[in-house]
């Protein structure tokens, strides 16, 4: 704490600022005195877990505080003394120069109002300028944002854009009246990685640009690398180191933000599952696969309009061995998640084949299914979701138990859910409490300790670590490695994020729009991606690594996919890839071989 | 399942645990109670039979000989009063329950199943209800024996069902596509297996209030019935058909029509009470909004 003597042309400075919230159990300080500022043209970056009081120091000090939270100590920006002020004075301190960017840009935009109304509604409001006026401002500020498309976006309503998009909506509305000040809260955590990289970099540009002061507050460091100039790292409502961004990455002082670092998923780093898999797997019949899937689904535009079709999954086919690991990535869209259901029978594909185990699945009732689905069990994404809130951790690990071994005794079922929980590293007290009593990391747990009670051979994880802190990703992911190493297990893992995937995966398979990439030992891939869009994909994802992170950003993909209800003719990824030539639009690639371990679809893999 | 695993600590005592110090509807439970307990018991008491004449008291005014007066023919009103009130929760609940049983099914089926199933149902539902209801209930009571309780029962029933049916459908919709629905589907529950483990059970907290709320809705429809003559007949009496004689007293002896209707008046309040108490109790949201706060 030493070096951050506050300067003294601090934009806003927070001392021994603590929050306490009244609950029925009493008081929870939430943070304790913080102190820390941010200066004009600086970008301080607030890293912990969920819980380490980050977002609630500086909803304190912008009076946002839940009606039962207190908040003590000084916050000041510029002159004012933020605490002290009245509600009504606030506001405007808030709206005309402080700008926020919220996690969840769907719930912070207006479903009703056009989004080009609620990027001038800041002018009008606090700048008095009439709405023609505000609204051409606002046109401006949306192509400012990089929003493809401005004119025709400036009339739709929040629910037409992507996520990316909506939270350019809401840098564009907190940018409206030139603030002195950006709060961003987790303003990528809900992201694609690509999108996630775009978010970022703009950031960075907007910082230069308007020289003004920057919080950025996340769980993941490795989003701070690119962006941030001075960290803070926090931990149960402390500071606990402050430092430059080079400092923290390479030398960091605390064990804890040593801890974090080593939690990141590193995507320039092989993982432990990189080794060819032994002849012995290889040999025995694959326990899955799949042979030219596809997937669609009816969609009418309108009341009266038109049906359309669409593929969420277009000709799909791969097969996972034996206690191999298949990572499949893609950006949300690009029906990997619809294909982890398709292969569980949950949807039902319009075409192609699913193996189970040596045996065709297609024309099966749910009543045929039914033995066959020990063997293939789900992890998803949302762990409290997942779980039924009326049902204790014990009843919901006991279920398939109890759909699948109707002949265990009381007594072996009860040592069955125990083992169980052990096995995910759960204390057998655990099996009486209820999902709303446990946190995001204990509930995955729970939710992977219920698919593997079966002792299943394949699992299926559909981005199981998306949801979670960057620390407990790194938690559950080893305990998946740990789970299939002694189980022999083989895995199928839908993620969006390549890094988190190297670390479990011995081969990866890419999909956009529904089709296959590529499809490529993780060896290969990591190290020479053939498909220019793996290659993007490597790019997005966040590296811990100051010195490397900023330019990173800047190559990594450009643009959102297209519309799936027409996508483009010939190879669907060229509308956004930087090597695409008149045989792109043309023809759609076909599925060639690289070598030994690999399989793309691109025209001009060998040139590039 | 076994003892071990299954934990009694539930919802439900998550819940008890917030009512206990909800004042209000421990109080209106209270209340209920109480009225409930009088009801049954008093008329044992009383030296008055329902429909025994007194010719010395004609429409008197209440006093100690007969609390809550007589009516024109000389009936204690006390005695009626607590006649009307067992027939008014008996209707209340009775109807209560029929309408739940087969709304919670149907709806569960509808919104579960979905597709061709649904659209027959809920289509069904909707013809039920644009039918005057009135017309259906008078259907009903004459088909039933003319003017039988049972009749009323079943009658009043039929039609409360078709709004815990559709109320029902819509939070299994809601439901339905929640992950732990898809768990169960990818273990291999099956479709009964899958309504009565966790559809149902996730929707009891809806349920439960919904009925604590229907209750009072049934008495309010019992009274009116019987208001209008359709419901209980002479010399039984329903708080309605209470109400509606001494609506025609009013200005001579308006004690016939004060008494019921306040008796009625404070059932209906402390039912109501009890719904909203359970909702908030039941309500996990409530303790996952403090917990958030904490963050």
């Amino acid at each position: 704490m030493s070096e951050s003597s506050p300067p003294d042309d601090a934009v806003l400075r927070l001392e021994n600022l603590s929050v306490d919230f009244t609950t029925d159990q009493g008081e929870i300080a939430a943070v304790r005195g913080v102190t820390l500022s941010v200066k004009a043209g600086e970008c301080l970056g607030i890293v912990g877990e969920s819980g380490a009081g980050k977002s609630q120091a500086f909803m304190a000090a912008m009076g946002l505080l839940a009606p039962n939270g207190r908040a003590r100590g000084r916050a000041t920006f510029g002159s004012i003394s933020l605490l002290e002020q009245r509600p009504k004075e606030l506001d405007k301190v808030r709206g005309l120069s402080i700008g926020m960017v919220f996690q969840d840009p769907m719930t912070s935009l207006t479903p009703h109002v056009t989004v080009g109304d609620q990027i001038a509604e800041p002018l009008v409001v606090h700048l008095g300028l009439p709405w023609k006026e505000a609204r051409l401002r606002a046109l401006a500020l949306m192509r400012r944002v990089r929003m493809t498309d401005p004119e025709r976006r400036m009339t739709e309503f929040p629910h037409e854009l992507s996520g990316g998009m909506r939270q350019r909506v809401m840098l564009a509305i907190a940018l409206a009246c030139q603030p002195r000040l950006l709060i961003a809260d987790e303003p990528t955590t809900a992201l694609d990685v690509t999108v996630q990289a775009q978010i970022l970099a703009l950031l960075g540009e907007l910082k230069r640009e308007r020289a003004m002061a920057m919080v950025l507050i996340t769980h993941d460091l490795g989003v701070i690398a690119g962006v941030a100039d001075r960290v803070a790292v926090m931990r149960a409502g402390c500071v606990v180191e402050m430092n430059t961004v080079d400092a923290v990455f390479k030398n960091p002082r605390t064990p804890y933000t040593k801890e974090l670092l080593a939690a990141l998923p590193k995507v320039d780093e092989p993982g432990p599952g990189e080794m060819p898999a032994s002849a012995a797997a290889v040999a025995k019949e694959p326990p899955l696969s799949v042979s030219r899937l596809s997937v669609s689904f009816p969609v009418r535009r309108g009341l009266l309009g038109k049906r359309a079709e669409l593929r969420a999954v277009d000709d799909v086919s791969f097969e996972l061995r034996a206690g191999e690991a298949v990572g499949v990535v893609g950006e949300s869209g690009s029906g990997k998640s619809t294909l982890a259901r398709a292969v569980l029978q949950l949807i039902h594909p319009q075409g192609g084949q699913v193996v189970w185990m040596g045996r065709e699945v297609a024309g099966l009732s749910s009543h045929q299914l039914k033995p066959l689905r020990r063997d293939l069990q789900i992890v998803f994404q949302d762990p409290l979701a997942s779980l039924d809130p009326r049902m204790s951790v014990g009843e919901a690990i006991a279920e398939p138990l109890l759909v699948h071994r109707s002949d265990l005794r009381p007594g072996e079922l009860s040592a069955a859910v125990m083992e169980a929980l052990r096995n995910v590293g759960l204390g057998s007290e655990m099996a009486t409490r209820f999902p709303h009593e446990l946190s995001g990391g204990q509930c995955q747990r729970v939710g992977i300790a219920r698919a593997m009670v079966l002792k299943p051979s394949v699992l299926i994880c559909d981005e199981p670590v998306s949801a979670l802190d960057v620390s407990v990703q790194a938690q559950i992911v080893a305990l998946l490695q740990n789970l299939k190493r002694q189980s022999g297990t083989s895995l199928l893992f839908v993620s969006h994020n390549l890094a988190v995937v190297r670390r479990l995966c011995d081969r990866i398979l890419v999909l956009y729009m529904g089709r296959m990439m590529e499809l490529a030992a993780a060896s290969q891939l990591y190290t020479r991606p053939r498909h220019p869009y793996s290659r993007a994909l490597l790019d997005a994802v966040p590296v811990s690594d100051p010195d490397i992170q900023p330019g990173r950003f800047a190559r990594s993909i450009l643009g959102e996919p297209p519309s799936p209800l027409a996508p483009p003719s010939g190879c669907v990824y060229r509308t956004r890839c930087p090597h695409a030539i008149e045989v792109c639009r043309d023809q759609r690639p076909s599925w060639e071989p690289t070598g030994a371990e690999g399989e793309v679809a691109c025209h001009r893999w060998r040139e590039l | 399942m076994t003892e071990s695993v299954v934990g009694a600590q539930s919802v439900w005592s998550s819940a008890r645990r917030r009512l206990q110090r909800d004042w209000v509807t421990i109080g209106a439970a209270g209340v209920i109670a109480l009225i409930a307990v009088v009801a049954v018991l008093g008329p044992l008491l009383s030296p008055y039979a329902y429909d025994a004449l007194d010719w010395r008291h004609l429409a008197t005014a209440p006093q100690s000989s007969h609390w809550f007066g007589t009516d024109r023919l000389g009936r204690d009103l006390f005695v009626r009063t607590l006649f009307g009130v067992r027939i008014s929760l008996l209707v209340g609940l009775l109807a209560t329950a029929v309408s739940l049983v087969i709304g919670v099914v149907w709806g569960s089926v509808a919104g579960y199943v979905g597709g061709r199933a649904d659209e027959i149902m809920m289509r069904f539902v909707d013809v039920l209800y644009s039918l005057p209801y009135l017309f259906i209930v008078i259907i009903f009571a004459t088909v039933f024996g003319g003017a039988s309780l049972t009749g009323l029962f079943v009658a009043i029933g039929a039609v409360g069902w078709l709004t815990t049916a559709r109320i029902v459908r819509g939070q299994t919709l809601a439901l339905k596509n929640r992950e732990f629905i898809e768990a169960a589907r990818a273990t291999g529950v099956s479709t009964p297996g899958i309504l009565a483990r966790h559809v149902i059970p996730n929707l009891v907290g809806p349920i439960a209030i919904y009925a604590t709320l229907t209750i009072p809705q049934m008495i309010l429809f019992e009274s009116f019935l019987s208001f209008l003559g359709v419901g209980v007949q002479e010399p039984l009496a329903s708080l309605g058909s209470l109400i509606n004689e001494g609506a025609q007293e009013m200005q001579s002896a308006p004690w016939m029509l004060v008494i019921p209707a306040a008796v009625l008046l404070v059932l209906l309040l402390c039912f109501n009470a009890v719904g909203d108490g359970l909702r908030d109790a039941l309500d996990p949201r409530e303790e996952r909004l403090r917990t958030e706060a904490r963050q």
